[in-house]
């Protein structure tokens, strides 16, 4: 008998009694759509990370001096060494400054507006681009002068859109604005990287307490490198230091990586606890198959005194698991489809983030193999139950 | 005559609890290809079990059963689906037809297990279902026939195997007289083709129907010979009674 003909034989079974087969599904169903939506909600996550790390530079490294302990200490100087002497693992360098003070233009006061002093480079590094006037130049830097760039939202909100040439106070320090960053957000808000002014670093420094710069902005040559550029800047910086306390370099490829293991392990550890669904949906079917055994008993008889071998009554009630489980597999993806795009909508109007839930193409393929596989598992005891009947007594069966 | 059932001191023990029954004790005898023999018995005579082992169902528990020269002593699961398959067509007292599948796919079974193609079955199926006269109901399902139709219908799977014995098994138990004598009618005249039939029944006015009848009490046999012979459709209960 050809596997296709008992195939035939099992949907059949299958289609004679829709409401029990749709009820022994359910646990599949469930089982695989929950699996499907944890697992996409898991991919969901890890892609907006991805993309929020990428817009924060994935190819970069912060470093971080502190110089306790030490009487030596790094500058400027130490650092671009260090850069240069790297050059196969990292490409340019710049200062940041952050200054605390409020903003003032005019009369007005902007808040959340955020201050930091960079080097010439550093709009390059970050990829940023100027959209009017000129950006930091190196004789800004080296002269100390009082100029800065000013981002959209705080030319389009206090200067009309007109900031180049305009003034600007920053504490104490009146600035004159040369530049405006081109705009980085989809909308102008507050708070974002379009609500910030960017001083030459040195005359940002001037007005720090020890007038050298402790925060540095490094670049890589590739994001590939992440571990090879923080372990050249670490050991350059010890060597410098003589102690490991007196600076932090934080690379953020491995804050993401690191990021990303916990969320996996979490992801997992939840497709874990859904995939104990699928066991219970596995034992469902393999009970309303022990109930369907009982019932076709006679059938069974009749197949054998008719010259069914045991293997083929085997196979037949495998089959009909199989197919069951499968089609319930099926369903399932389809409701975690369903489920996922709900989630999605649901996420995007609550969390007003664009986050996607997205099953991957490989958890669909694993939740139909192992849907058929339960349904081979859980439907083998009753299918060997079924082939090993004594043709007499299931004959004699009433 | 080519002997095809040879049964040589068939002995079939069951135990029950404390007590052994012996449900065939040393049953002997030969069945010729192309013989029409009805094996006659009360409930608890031992034909049943006689039935079971001549269908292949059940192996003796000594003594030889020899079917078509094979030892079926000897054969293990798959050989005895495989012989059921290919010897024996079988015919119940309750039809015992698969209530999902069509009347067609009924008598396609066996073949189905033969492993017959698809197009093959179908010429096959059609043609014994024209031979007891259900050609147009082929796609009728068995609860939407009369008990006589139904039994028709195991008639044509029986046949539909082309198999060396036909064992009809209280074949008419469940039908009215008129269709009884129909489907009697249609076993004398798988006979008369030359077909080998074992008819196993309680009736003695059934058992007629055969030139041959072997009866059986207390799973021994106590008469073997022609239908009209002295102390074939008596026994002494009867007698008695």
């Amino acid at each position: 008998m050809k596997l296709s003909e008992s195939f035939a034989m099992a949907v059949r079974s299958i289609l004679s009694s829709k409401m029990r087969t749709f009820l022994t599904m359910l646990g599949i169903i469930i089982g695989i759509a929950s699996v499907m939506v944890i697992v996409g909600l898991g991919n969901g996550m890890q892609n907006y990370m991805e993309e929020m790390f990428q817009s924060m530079g994935t190819n970069t490294l912060t470093v971080s001096l502190f110089g306790r302990g030490s009487n030596r200490s790094a500058g400027e100087e130490e650092m671009y060494e260090i850069v240069a002497e790297n050059s196969q693992y990292l490409s340019q360098v710049s200062p940041t400054v952050s200054i605390q003070g409020a903003v003032k233009i005019g009369a007005e006061t902007s808040d959340y507006t955020s201050v930091t002093g960079v080097s010439e480079d550093y709009f390059h590094m970050m990829g940023y681009t100027v959209s009017q006037g000129r950006g930091l130049q190196y004789i800004d830097v080296e002269k100390r002068l009082n100029v800065c760039v000013v981002g959209e939202y705080v030319n389009h909100t206090y200067y009309d859109g007109n900031a180049v040439g305009q003034l600007i106070r920053i504490g104490s320090q009146q600035y004159a604005i040369v530049g405006v960053m081109t705009q980085e957000s989809d909308t102008l808000e507050e708070r974002t990287t379009d609500d910030s002014v960017f001083l030459p670093y040195s005359s940002a420094a001037a007005r720090l307490e020890g007038g050298e710069p402790t925060s540095y902005l490094v670049t890589l040559t590739d994001e590939r490198y992440a571990a090879q550029g923080k372990a050249a800047v670490e050991d350059a910086l010890y060597d410098i230091y003589g102690s490991d306390s007196a600076y932090y370099v934080m690379s953020m490829t491995e804050i993401l990586d690191l990021m990303t293991d916990m969320l996996n392990v979490m992801i997992t550890i939840l497709a874990a606890i859904a995939a104990i669904s699928l066991v219970v949906g596995g034992i469902g079917i393999m009970n309303i198959m022990l109930v369907s055994v009982t019932e076709r008993t006679r059938e069974i008889g009749i197949r054998k005194a008719l010259g069914a071998k045991e293997r083929t009554i085997l196979l037949q009630f495998v089959i009909e698991a199989a197919t069951t489980s499968a089609i319930g597999g099926v369903i399932g993806i389809a409701v975690g489809y369903g489920l996922s795009s709900l989630a999605t909508m649901l996420v995007v109007a609550l969390l007003e983030t664009s986050m996607a839930v997205t099953p991957s193409a490989d958890s669909i393929a694993m939740a139909f193999g192992v849907s058929a596989a339960i349904g081979v598992l859980f439907g083998y005891l009753p299918a060997k139950k079924a082939a090993q009947l004594n043709p007499i007594d299931a004959l004699r069966y009433e | 005559m080519e002997p095809l059932i040879v049964f040589d001191h068939v002995c079939k023990f069951y135990q029950m609890g404390e007590e052994t029954v012996r449900a065939a004790d040393e049953i002997s005898f030969t069945i010729g290809k192309g013989e029409f023999v009805a094996i006659v018995g009360r409930s608890g005579s031992g034909k049943s079990t006689c039935m079971n082992i001549i269908g292949c169902l059940d192996v003796p528990t000594s003594g030889k059963y020899l079917l078509q020269g094979r030892d079926v002593g000897q054969m293990d699961k798959n050989e005895l689906a495989e012989t059921r398959n290919h010897l024996l067509g079988f015919i119940f007292q309750q039809y015992n037809l698969l209530p999902k599948l069509s009347v067609m796919e009924n008598v396609e079974v066996p073949l189905m297990y033969a492993g017959v193609p698809k197009a093959e079955r179908r010429r096959r199926a059609e043609e014994v279902l024209e031979k007891v006269g259900l050609a147009d109901k082929k796609r009728h399902r068995p609860n939407q026939l009369s008990g006589g139709q139904q039994q028709r219908v195991s008639i044509a799977r029986a046949l539909a195997g082309d198999p060396a014995v036909i064992l009809a098994d209280e074949p008419t138990g469940a039908l009215d007289s008129r269709t009884s004598r129909d489907v009697l009618a249609m076993l004398q005249q798988l006979h008369r083709e030359g077909r080998t039939v074992v008819l196993i029944t309680h009736d003695n006015s059934i058992a007629i129907t055969a030139p041959r009848i072997i009866r059986l009490e207390d799973g021994k046999v106590v008469y073997d010979g022609p239908a009209r012979g002295k102390g074939a459709l008596v026994t002494h209960e009867e007698v008695a009674v």
